[in-house]
């Protein structure tokens, strides 16, 4: 509602505000800043920066991480919404020092050129695989279509995520 | 060259694809304080007040500085001194003047992002603002011809005009003749990743910087002239960058600006641009008209050419879009007259932008030839082989090779363009119009010096270094396969480093050189290094892929390393021979009769570029390219609005970039040339050549699918209704 909102000068918004969360299976217990974004906590306060500060308005996906399983554009999540709840980024990707199978696809399918859209795609497509293990081309697309690549032309992109879904399908 | 070649993973993917790249704004920088722009929202004028007590005094600021209270600096060169391609002429804060709608007119520091970004809203600002001119095709200012060549080192050799036989008589003589204008808007780069710099002072004489930036050495250069500092005060660091296409081939205000309040505030500072201060102040493809006049023979065979046309600049800078080379080097024509000139209008300097001249130039000339081929009910691909040029039309030297037949052949065999039915609006889809296209691309192949040092370990390990970037091309994997081919190393075993100006001295990377002219003093920094280890006196032929040798001989001498350097140089046979690369695109587009809508449905593209150094990376290269000729046609237009002179599209919802559903099923073919006389390595380049033709070949569907000849791109459907 509009009368809740606070102005941006409010000093309610110069008060540090209590934050638990856990962060890549990792409990954090921390202070911050109440005007956060998701995407500012990550990247300044956490240091996790694979985590891309593209547009900040929600409209390249570079921002992308998982929320208790959903993706979210973390530059639209204040960071104060995620008390008590479960962050994944690219950093939490990996299982010790093995490769999710959608970043070794990525990888070798050359699906990163300058790599700054690359965590995004692959939490995007973490969060379809998880849904949908045999996606379809179609719905590759349409799972992906909010992620912006300036560099790749996608095709490399879509041949990784196949590529890995094959690999999960495999494993289980 | 064994190892040349192959679709070796990218060494740079692990890091890429689990965050741990670090890009300029990434970098790890103790007590960094946090800087945001604010920029101007009239196009042409005096400030006449800025009010920065309420920024000042809101919470976390450290700094407000304006150009009452900014640091003085030396002058900036003015469009007549400056040095280089690179060298722009910047608004440090240095008076009240605006040039140019979001001109950085204050920078406000704060100790978080957020504080920054709310206190530059505080700033209030009054002005006097004058009438603006930004529309080139409304403009009634006169076009001139553009400014002299650079004083530096990085000398711009197109000539604006060129000449030869006698274009009016061939043209009154000639049995059809084509006349058209085409336009292209302004375009603006959007790499995903923002420009960021971090500065750090040392003291009050020494720099680092961390940016992102195509070329840290003109990074460099231009933070110590801006800044009045010696030019190795200042070191520049540029480990990953996330996309440039040009836009980071320039430095720009906000670079010395950061080091500025890095100064001011006595901390280090990061700035980051907004998603929306990328569109103006950081560079755009310039907005272009060209009119192309070609007279023929009924058998098609030119008789003449004239390309004539004019860009966009700025007031107060220069740059010029070379539109007319490919006109110069693509056909066999006896007569021909190539006239650039520029407009000045109130807009920031345009600047490079992918394959800049080449891809306006080959969108006029090929939809130009186009348009002869359907007045002569020619076959398009037909119509270009009998003009094929056999030796470079200008100069009449001999190609270090020309792979072009090959070209048009492999593609046209691949989309199957012998189908094709010749009649516009022949070819349906359902309800839907089908149209085919084709059109030459083609790329000059630039080599610039570069330096390289190679070290050999005891270990049997090597490390290769180049102060070079990777933009996101694959510059660390080809120069990590260069370096293993050329000491016989497994790809393993040697590691390259980047991104330094510490290390040996490389160009921008900009117009596809990095691979042709770091890989070149790469192979012979390498080659170098084996000599010396063969000159220490275990006969001459060890076998350096043997970790043995390495380590035994290394050691006999009591040695821990042993160091090779090269400074690469032209090499003389550039001025023997023309060298471009070429390649053909097949277009094929699906047109809604109804709704206007234009799909690109299938694409190929062959290319012959030299040796492809790692045909995964070169792919990439390519179909990226592709992709974005492909947008050119369709989608790309940055709007001003005509009163105020501001980019109004300015984000990514409203300025069209493809996304995914955009793309077609793409094919890129490797036409295989091996070019002896381009450079040490054989490279002619793959970063640009993908999108040359493309808009072209597209426009040449639409007009086959529809009967309608768009010749001002973006096509969107309202052209087509
Ligand atoms: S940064 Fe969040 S969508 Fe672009
Ligand atoms: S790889 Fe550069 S934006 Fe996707």
């Amino acid at each position: 509602m509009a009368t809740d909102l606070i102005p941006l000068g409010d000093p309610s918004l110069r008060q540090k505000v209590r934050l638990e969360l856990v962060v890549n299976e990792e409990r954090r217990d921390l202070v911050i800043d109440g005007y956060k974004s998701l995407l500012e906590l990550l990247r300044e306060e956490l240091q996790l920066t694979g985590t891309k500060h593209g547009c900040e308005l929600g409209e390249c996906g570079a921002c992308a991480v998982l929320l208790d399983g959903q993706l979210v554009l973390s530059c639209l999540v204040a960071a104060v919404e995620c008390d008590g709840r479960s962050v994944q980024t690219v950093e939490g990707m990996q299982n010790g020092p093995t490769l999710h199978p959608l970043q070794s696809c990525f990888a070798d399918a050359g699906a990163a050129q300058c790599g700054y859209c690359t965590p995004g795609f692959l939490l995007a497509a973490k969060e379809l695989l998880e849904r949908k293990p045999d996606a379809t081309r179609a719905e590759i697309a349409e799972a992906l279509s909010g992620q912006l690549c300036r560099c790749t032309g996608y095709l490399q992109i879509f041949e990784a995520v196949e590529a890995a879904a094959a690999q999960l399908r495999g494993g289980r | 060259m064994k190892k040349i070649g192959p679709p070796v993973d990218r060494v740079d993917g692990p890091l890429k694809v689990t965050g741990g790249a670090r890009y300029a704004a990434e970098v790890p920088v103790a007590r960094v304080a946090h800087a945001v722009l604010v920029l101007s929202t009239i196009a042409r004028g005096r400030i006449t007040g800025m009010d920065t007590g309420k920024a000042e005094r809101a919470p976390g600021v450290l700094a407000v500085i304006t150009h009452k209270n900014a640091m003085h600096l030396p002058p900036q060169p003015t469009r007549e001194t400056r040095a280089s391609q690179g060298d722009h002429v910047l608004q440090l804060l240095q008076d009240d003047h605006v040039l140019y709608n979001r001109q950085p007119i204050a920078i406000v520091v704060a100790d978080t992002f957020e504080r920054a970004q709310h206190a530059a809203h505080l700033v209030a600002v009054r002005y006097e603002a004058a009438p603006v001119d930004v529309d080139l095709l409304r403009t009634r200012t006169a076009a001139r011809a553009p400014h002299p060549p650079y004083h530096g080192t990085v000398a711009q050799t197109l000539p604006v005009e060129s000449r030869r036989g006698d274009v009016a008589a061939a043209l009154a003589a000639a049995a059809v003749r084509v006349e058209e204008v085409y336009t292209i808007p302004a375009e603006t780069h959007n790499p995903m990743e923002p420009h960021a710099t971090i500065a750090v002072w040392h003291g009050p004489t020494h720099l680092t910087v961390y940016d992102s930036t195509q070329g840290v050495f003109e990074d460099q250069r231009k933070l110590a002239a801006s800044l009045g500092l010696p030019r190795e005060n200042v070191r520049v660091i540029s480990h990953y960058i996330g996309g440039g296409f040009g836009t980071k081939g320039a430095v720009w205000s906000h670079v010395p600006l950061a080091a500025m309040a890095a100064q001011k505030v006595g901390r280090p500072v990061k700035l980051v641009l907004s998603r929306p201060q990328m569109f103006g102040p950081v560079g755009a493809r310039p907005q272009i008209e060209q009119r192309v006049v070609i007279g023929a023979g009924r058998d098609g065979v030119l008789a003449a050419i004239r390309h004539e046309g004019r860009s966009s600049v700025s007031q107060f800078d220069q740059f010029c879009e070379h539109f007319t080379a490919p006109t110069r080097a693509l056909y066999k024509c006896p007569n021909l007259d190539t006239t650039e000139r520029v407009v000045s209008l109130d807009i920031a300097t345009p600047c490079q932008m992918r394959a800049p001249g080449e891809v306006t130039g080959t969108f006029a000339l090929e939809s130009a030839l186009d348009e002869l081929a359907v007045k002569l009910a020619i076959d398009p691909l037909e119509l270009r082989l009998r003009n094929y040029a056999e030796t470079d039309p200008e100069t009449g030297r001999p190609w270090s090779s020309k792979s072009l037949r090959q070209c048009y052949q492999t593609a046209a065999e691949k989309f199957g363009w012998s189908r094709k039915k010749p009649q516009p609006r022949s070819m349906v889809d359902g309800k839907l119009l089908v149209g085919w296209g084709m059109a030459t691309a083609t790329y000059p192949a630039n080599v610039r010096p570069a330096s390289a040092i190679a070290t050999l370990f005891a270990d049997g390990t090597a490390l290769v270094r180049a102060g070079t970037q990777d933009i996101g091309t694959g510059t660390y994997t080809v120069m990590t396969q260069v370096a293993a081919d050329a000491l016989g190393l497994p790809v393993e075993k040697v590691r390259f480093e980047l991104g330094d100006t510490d290390m040996p001295e490389t160009p921008t990377s900009g117009g596809s050189c990095t691979a042709a002219s770091v890989g070149s003093a790469v192979h012979q920094a390498c080659l170098g290094a084996r000599e010396k280890l063969a000159r220490l006196g275990n006969g001459g032929g060890a076998d350096p892929s043997v970790d043995e040798p390495f380590a035994a001989q290394l050691a006999r001498h009591g040695m821990k390393r042993i160091e090779a350097r090269y400074d690469a140089k032209q090499l003389e046979t550039r001025d023997r021979y023309a060298m471009r690369a070429f390649g053909a695109q097949f277009v094929e587009v699906r047109v809604d009769p109804e709704l206007g809508e234009v799909r690109v449905s299938r694409a190929v593209g062959a290319f012959a570029a030299g040796r492809i150094l790692n045909a995964k990376t070169a792919r990439s290269q390519l179909l990226g390219g592709m992709i974005w000729g492909i947008s050119m046609a369709l989608h790309e237009n940055t709007v001003y609005d005509p009163k105020l002179g501001r980019i109004m599209n300015n984000d990514l919802s409203e300025y069209l970039v493809p996304v995914n559903l955009d793309i077609p099923a793409i094919d890129v073919l490797f036409v295989p040339e091996d070019d002896p006389y381009v450079n040490e390595i054989g490279v002619k380049g793959v970063g640009e050549i993908g999108i040359t033709g493309m808009a072209a070949a597209v426009a040449n569907a639409v007009y086959h699918a529809t009967g309608r000849r768009i010749r001002d791109l973006p096509i969107t459907l309202d052209k087509l209704l």
